[in-house]
């Protein structure tokens, strides 16, 4: 028996190919249960709990979004908060014209995306390194030309006004709905895009990208794809923000803090899972919520974090987990199934 | 007259925006990382040569002496403990690794610090601000010069030591084939930590300078960073000489939007930036596609 | 004590299984020819003795010591020299600079910049010139003196005749014969098993990642190569 035959052998038998495990319709029809307790949180729960919870998925659209940058483009971007930014500005912007204000989140997220598109035909040309800083030059940028607008009060900043117009509770309220679908969808952009095509091309761009466009791999059009709607989720992140804490600041908002919770977020999570950045936005959160008035030692501890996980554990918490147990609870991944082991062939 | 001064003013802090960028362009082109704590590290340059002023009274020329070294093996020791263990790992680990030492050095040093700006200016007494008055509208700061010419210097003597010396050639013949001049007997490990050593030892004299011709705190690290990494690209990836001529190119740009609009200094270098590189992004693309006149006709 | 000696030599790709347990002895002096189809693995075994590769299995020995985990730059102190496949010069690097890097380690012996350009006189016209703008067999030359600059005991020469003129080939062996002479132990990759046989002492083939025939250059027939290179079991009564 040499090689070709085995081939032969096996296309004779039935090859399948498996996209849902028992496993992950399991988890996924959890997840969807968890969605669905998670809207009536409103109703039962007091206001410290939807406003942490708010906060909370906050930071997993930004772990989710720096996650599908970084693990599935392969695109490390030190700029996100430019995105942040625009979301907000763009709110305050909007409100100022009038628009109802949580239309104005809407439209300000779609906005954040709208920029993106143009800044992508020059930032998606560079690699690497180059690539990092480029976009937070491109924050800088952005965060200097907002600052020079005298309609949001430049550096010191405004107040999403529009917002008095609600009671502090139907505000707590629509934020958190409106937190809570913004994620659920944004997850599920990405979720859809992990399974579909554009998934697989992702992933062996990520692996080797000129491999992958030598086989026909539109490399550019992946990575815009995800970068577009990176954008978009910052956007909403910052427009929902914005939301909860009312005022908006140039300084904190395009600040590159949120770049470091970020690759904090996705690093411990798990870089390049779809599980990692929402485990990853848990322990952050529950580290700010503990520490957060320690000063500035819990973002000594967070950068520590970044460099021990990045040099030790690179693939996260959940990743490990991944590799360790074989799990995958999300159906993102093709297993082939009916393929036998090849045995040893004699010398 | 104005317009003169303002650009000679922008030469000169070129002179500056070069030192900070050579150890960064050093970094990049030897083990092609961009070291995101670049700034930070200038930033402890300068803190330290405060704590000797303030604790030992030194003068920071003098406190160079301490300073210099002590950066070196930090860069020395931060290649052989993360950098060389990140580069392992990937292209993208060494963003995320110093990205994370530059929060930690910034934080640590507000910790100790605080917020206040510092200076190092009262140091240095009257070379903060004497100069030479050329006409009554050009001033040329005698420390400005002096940083000019220590940025010469720095990378003048790169280059030397790139071009004649066997540990430049080991760092030329590592920067272009790592896995080959491991097969002609180099260490790459250690010339890399070499490399790292120098660049955060001249990232530390800028930081000095900085701190005598302006003001600093914990957290200007990033935008010097930014600054160095703007003028390494302007002039060229993997270019010393370009470096200088990126950072002169950067620093008139700012000057002349400053004169423009106070507000605007900063972002106009920016936008000079942002402008070359798109420009040179068109060209590489078109020559790639076969010159100008193939790309032109293709639309016709 | 033999100079070289491989035992059962395991070495991967990923997953790819490049050289199977490959069991090699060389005396010093020797000038081993490697030949085999591309991909049987003669590349790959090249560089674990090199230090370029770590080895799954199996053991690297150098006059008896053990340098199976000693790194790439380390060998080249005890005296084992690659030419890698492909020339890789360093292309910024002149000629001469590209020589001076190989000088590096330190070691004594014959060989300095003086006696490589001896061994190669074209290489002196072309000191100044940078490595990427020379002809291939200036290339080859360059890349072989530069190996020859660290004064190995043990030289690999991996396809030096790659892409290049036959008469430059035969410069380049007639000077490769002239090293060998002069003590140096060889082992040499080539595809074209003539020049294999008439510069070695002894000949291995490898197919599929074993070593499928070894035998003195003189005690073999090229009918016999042949056979093993293609994996061919003729029959006994050839």
């Amino acid at each position: 028996m040499n090689a070709a035959s085995d081939v032969a052998v096996a296309a004779r038998r039935e090859l399948t190919i498996q996209r849902w495990t028992g496993l992950s319709v399991g988890s996924v029809t959890a997840l969807l249960a968890l969605v669905a307790a998670l809207s009536f949180v409103p109703l039962a729960l007091g206001a410290n709990a939807i406003d942490k919870l708010t906060t909370l998925f906050v930071y997993v659209i930004l772990a989710a979004m720096w996650n599908a940058l970084a693990g599935y483009a392969g695109l490390v971007s030190v700029g996100q908060q430019a995105f942040f930014g625009i979301g907000a500005y763009a709110t305050i912007q909007l409100s100022n014209w009038g628009v109802t204000v949580y239309l104005a989140l809407l439209l300000a997220a779609l906005i954040a995306g709208a920029v993106a598109i143009p800044t992508s035909l020059f930032t998606l040309r560079l690699h690497g390194g180059v690539f990092a800083i480029g976009m937070w030059v491109v924050a800088e940028v952005f965060h200097l030309l907002v600052n020079l607008d005298g309609s949001v009060g430049g550096v010191t900043g405004t107040s999403l006004v529009a917002l008095n117009g609600f009671s502090v509770d139907d505000r707590r309220s629509y934020n958190y709905w409106m937190t809570l679908g913004a994620m659920v969808v944004l997850l599920g952009l990405v979720f859809v895009l992990l399974r579909s095509r554009i998934g697989a091309s992702l992933q062996a761009i990520r692996d080797d990208e000129e491999a992958a466009a030598s086989v026909g791999v539109r490399v550019l059009g992946g990575k815009w794809i995800i970068f577009v709607l990176a954008a978009v989720g910052c956007g909403a992140a910052g427009a929902l923000w914005l939301a909860t804490n009312i005022t908006f600041q140039p300084n904190s908002y395009f600040n590159v803090q949120w770049t470091a919770y970020m690759i904090f977020m996705a690093l411990v999570g798990g870089l390049g899972t779809f599980e990692g950045p929402i485990i990853g936005a848990l322990i952050f959160f529950i580290i700010q919520d503990q520490f957060g008035d320690q000063g500035v030692w819990y973002l000594v501890g967070l950068g520590s974090a970044a460099v021990l996980f990045a040099m030790f554990l690179p693939r996260g918490i959940w990743g490990t987990v991944e590799e360790r147990f074989g799990l995958q609870l999300l159906p993102v991944g093709y297993r082939l199934r009916g393929l036998q082991p090849a045995k040893e062939r004699e010398a | 007259m104005i317009w003169l001064n303002q650009i000679i003013q922008g030469v000169l802090l070129g002179g500056y925006y070069a030192l900070i960028a050579s150890g960064l362009s050093l970094m990049f082109g030897v083990m092609r990382i961009i070291n995101l704590a670049h700034g930070d590290l200038a930033i402890l340059g300068a803190f330290l040569t405060l704590l000797l002023a303030d604790h030992a009274g030194l003068d920071p020329f003098v406190s160079l002496a301490v300073v210099l070294p002590a950066l070196a093996v930090l860069g020395w020791l931060l290649q052989r403990t993360m950098l060389e263990r990140s580069l392992r790992a990937g292209v993208l680990v060494p963003l995320l690794t110093t990205f994370g030492l530059a929060i930690v050095v910034q934080n640590v040093l507000f910790e100790e610090y605080g917020a206040d700006t510092r200076s190092l200016g009262p140091q240095i007494g009257d070379l903060a601000f004497s100069s030479w008055t050329i006409t009554d509208q050009i001033y040329i700061s005698h420390l400005s010069v002096i940083i000019f010419g220590v940025a010469v210097t720095v990378l003048g003597g790169l280059h030397l030591l790139l071009r004649l010396t066997p540990i430049g050639r080991a760092l030329r013949a590592t920067a272009e084939d790592a896995d080959t001049a491991e097969l002609v007997g180099i260490n790459s490990k250690s010339v890399y930590a070499v490399a790292a050593g120098i660049a955060v030892a001249t990232a530390g004299l800028a930081g000095v300078f900085l701190a005598m011709r302006s003001s600093f705190d914990p957290y200007s690290g990033p935008p010097q960073l930014i600054f160095a990494f703007e003028a390494v690209v302007i002039g060229g990836l993997g270019s010393l000489w370009g470096t200088l001529a990126g950072g002169i190119i950067l620093g008139v740009a700012q000057n002349v939007g400053a004169q423009l609009n106070p507000q605007w200094q900063i972002i106009a270098g920016h936008i000079v930036f942002l402008a070359i590189l798109a420009a040179r992004l068109v060209l590489t693309e078109v020559s790639s596609r076969g010159g100008f006149r193939v790309v032109l006709a293709q639309r016709v | 004590m033999s100079l070289l000696k491989v035992e059962r030599l395991d070495v991967r790709h990923g997953l790819l299984q490049a050289v199977r347990a490959v069991d090699l002895e060389l005396q010093e002096g020797e000038t081993l020819a490697l030949v085999g189809a591309n991909g049987a693995g003669k590349t790959t075994l090249l560089r674990a003795i090199a230090g370029a590769h770590r080895p799954a299995a199996g053991r690297v020995l150098l006059d008896g010591a053990d340098v199976t985990t000693a790194p790439a730059y380390r060998r080249v102190r005890l005296g084992i020299s690659l030419v890698p496949e492909g020339r890789r010069l360093f292309p910024g690097l002149t000629v001469e600079e590209n020589l001076l890097v190989g000088g590096r380690s330190g070691r004594k012996g014959p060989w300095n910049l003086d006696a490589v350009y001896g061994l190669f006189p074209a290489l002196r016209e072309l000191t100044r010139r940078r490595a990427r703008v020379i002809s291939g067999g200036e290339q080859q030359m360059c890349a072989i003196g530069r190996a020859l600059m660290a004064n190995p005991r043990l030289l690999l020469l991996d396809e030096v005749s790659l892409g290049l003129a036959p008469v430059v080939v035969q410069a380049l062996y007639e000077t490769i014969a002239s090293v060998g002479r002069q003590g140096t132990t060889v082992v040499l990759v080539e595809q074209d098993v003539a020049r294999a046989l008439g510069t070695a002492t002894r000949v291995a083939c490898m197919l599929e990642g074993r070593i499928v025939l070894e035998r003195d250059a003189a005690a073999v027939s090229r009918d016999q190569i042949v056979d093993a290179y293609f994996g061919l079991r003729r029959g006994a009564a050839a």
